[in-house]
């Protein structure tokens, strides 16, 4: 029997392990991708004013993606043991640092007529942001969403390491029990996952590209 | 309506001033052009009028009050401005573009439609093609009418215009003049208006200042520019041909005969509504040198000759 059937053969043999670890992975992948889209938004959009607090927030953030996904998970074992929480966490830390840096980056290359023009009609500061700012950033920020979410869905394979669950259970497994049939009921869903939210963001990047900006 | 006094602006790290010591009136309902070589401060002077930037020195005043003290924003929902670049949004289509200040205004939709229907058509775009397009699929002139009609649409009483029509064809250009003409003249707003364009100075200024380095070089009506240039640089700014431009601004029935008669049998005519310089070529054509004055309807109302038109030109009182 060839290694790929095997593991397909383990997937029907153990559905509800198997729907388990998926949904963990989902969860705790799509938990961390909006909280570190709530806080990184709004944290890149909020310096793009303060050219101080933008160069900390950005170098800050920088430095972080610079720290393996594994360390940082590893880091938040003394402070909160193992489990789903210390996971969520170390992910949406993971998946801040490509949010902030294009929220930023979508701003500041607003055209600077736009601003001025809004600006000169009386548009408030938090209006200009809201309504001219954001909406002509959108496709740079959603840029930066997908790479967090596809480094989010592969970083929550690491989860297991630290009791979080996920499809990762069975890669760290079948490592452990020299068994690659089991490796790959975790390698082979995690891989088409990542693929797929890299797909998956594409086309919502386009569909939510305002009309006026699309390449015709 | 409003007051410049001793404005001046440096910026950070520039040896001369942008805008230097600049004392300026402009009266309520009326338009005053900004003209100069570029850079010698018309843009710097409109951005500190609704605080985009702040003077260095001096004070501003738009309608008895000091702009220093009022609220930016408020201050600028009753200034239109229209920027040099445009700066349309690209996001939004034309409609959404022109909606802008009535939805900060908080008008009801109904109002604001039927407003930006108005404001299309008034700088000549058919709402019906153009309100759901994107500003990307329009050229550069009918961005830069759309940007008019957005400065336009809250119906502020004072208007910034930086260059409206830098960008649109000569035939375009003077139509959007007149029909800013018509605009201003029925609901009197105060406007700022900059050009690089003397003859668009002319025509629309009520007065003209010119500006040299960020200082006041010369601020007058056209013909006191025209009749009476303050230096040479001005001179040389209006250009060689003022004598013609002076022409441009006289109407033909200030300077006709009045009378039925007295023009010989065939000599060409001219309209009632033709200023001195239109009178020319029919005047050259003319075999006596005198032509006759028609109105509309095709009757005689005057005669106007080359002796007319000599007197407006040694005549040195800009009156
Ligand atoms: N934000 C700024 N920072 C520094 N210098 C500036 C700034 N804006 C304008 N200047 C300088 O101030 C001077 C006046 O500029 P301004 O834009 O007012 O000229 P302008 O008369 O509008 O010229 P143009 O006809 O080319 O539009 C120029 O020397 C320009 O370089
Ligand atoms: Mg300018």
């Amino acid at each position: 029997m060839t290694l790929l059937g095997a593991a397909v053969d383990y997937i029907a043999q153990n559905p509800r392990l198997f729907r388990e670890a998926l949904v963990t992975h989902l969860l705790l992948s799509g938990s961390a991708l909006l909280v570190a889209a709530a806080v990184g938004i709004p944290l890149g959009a909020a310096v793009t004013r303060r050219p101080r607090a933008a160069f900390v927030a950005l170098n800050g953030v920088n430095v972080a993606r610079t720290i393996p996904s594994l360390a940082v998970l590893a880091f938040m074992l003394p402070f909160l043991g193992i489990g789903f929480l210390p996971s969520f966490l170390a992910l949406a830390i993971l998946g801040l640092p490509p949010i902030v840096t294009n929220t930023w980056v979508g701003i500041r290359q607003v055209d600077p007529d736009a601003v001025e023009s809004a600006r000169g009609m009386g548009m408030t500061g938090s209006q200009v942001l809201r309504r001219v700012e954001l909406p002509i950033a959108v496709p740079v920020i959603l840029a930066g969403v997908r790479t967090s979410a596809v480094q989010i869905v592969a970083g929550a394979t690491l989860a297991a390491f630290i009791g979080g669950g996920g499809l990762g259970d069975f890669i760290t497994t079948g490592i452990g029990m020299m068994q690659v049939e089991l490796l790959l009921v975790g390698a082979i869903p995690v891989t088409a996952l990542a693929i797929a939210t890299e797909l998956g963001f594409s086309l919502l990047e386009r569909a939510l590209t305002p009309r006026g900006m699309r390449e015709s | 309506m409003i007051r410049l006094r001793r404005l001046t602006k440096v910026f950070a790290g520039q040896a001369g001033a942008a805008v230097d010591d600049l004392t300026l009136d402009v009266a309520a309902g009326e338009t005053c052009v900004l003209i100069g070589p570029s850079g010698c401060g018309k843009t710097t002077t409109m951005r500190m009028i609704n605080r985009l930037i702040e003077p260095t020195r001096g004070t501003i005043e738009v309608d008895g009050r000091d702009v220093a003290k009022a609220d930016p924003v408020e201050l600028r929902r009753r200034i239109g401005y229209v920027i040099q670049q445009v700066g349309l949004f690209p996001h939004m289509t034309i409609a959404d573009n022109v909606a802008t200040v009535p939805r900060l205004l908080g008008w009801t939709p109904a109002r604001l439609e039927a407003r930006v229907d108005e404001m299309l058509a008034l700088v000549g775009l058919d709402p019906a093609s153009f309100r759901r397009r994107y500003p990307r699929e329009l050229s550069g002139g009918q961005r830069q009418r759309v940007g008019v009609a957005r400065a336009l649409a809250g119906d502020p009483p004072v208007m910034l215009m930086d260059e409206p029509f830098g960008a649109v064809d000569p035939i375009t250009r003077a139509r959007l003049q007149n029909e800013l003409l018509k605009i201003l003249a029925a609901v009197g707003k105060t406007v700022v208006f900059v050009t690089h364009d003397v003859d668009e100075a002319i025509r629309m200024g009520d007065r003209i200042a010119i500006l040299r380095d960020g200082r006041l070089v010369q601020h007058g009506t056209p013909v006191e520019i025209l009749v009476r240039p303050a230096d040479p640089f001005v001179e040389e700014f209006v250009g060689a041909d003022r004598a013609l431009k002076r022409l441009g601004l006289v109407a033909v029935p200030d300077v006709m005969a009045p009378g039925a008669g007295g023009a010989a049998k065939g000599s060409p005519t001219v309209s009632l509504h033709t200023s001195a310089l239109g009178a020319l070529p029919a005047l050259l054509a003319a075999p006596d040198g005198a032509v006759t004055v028609v109105d509309a309807a095709g009757r005689p109302v005057g005669r106007l000759s080359f002796a007319d038109v000599q007197r407006v030109l040694t005549d040195e009182s800009p009156g």
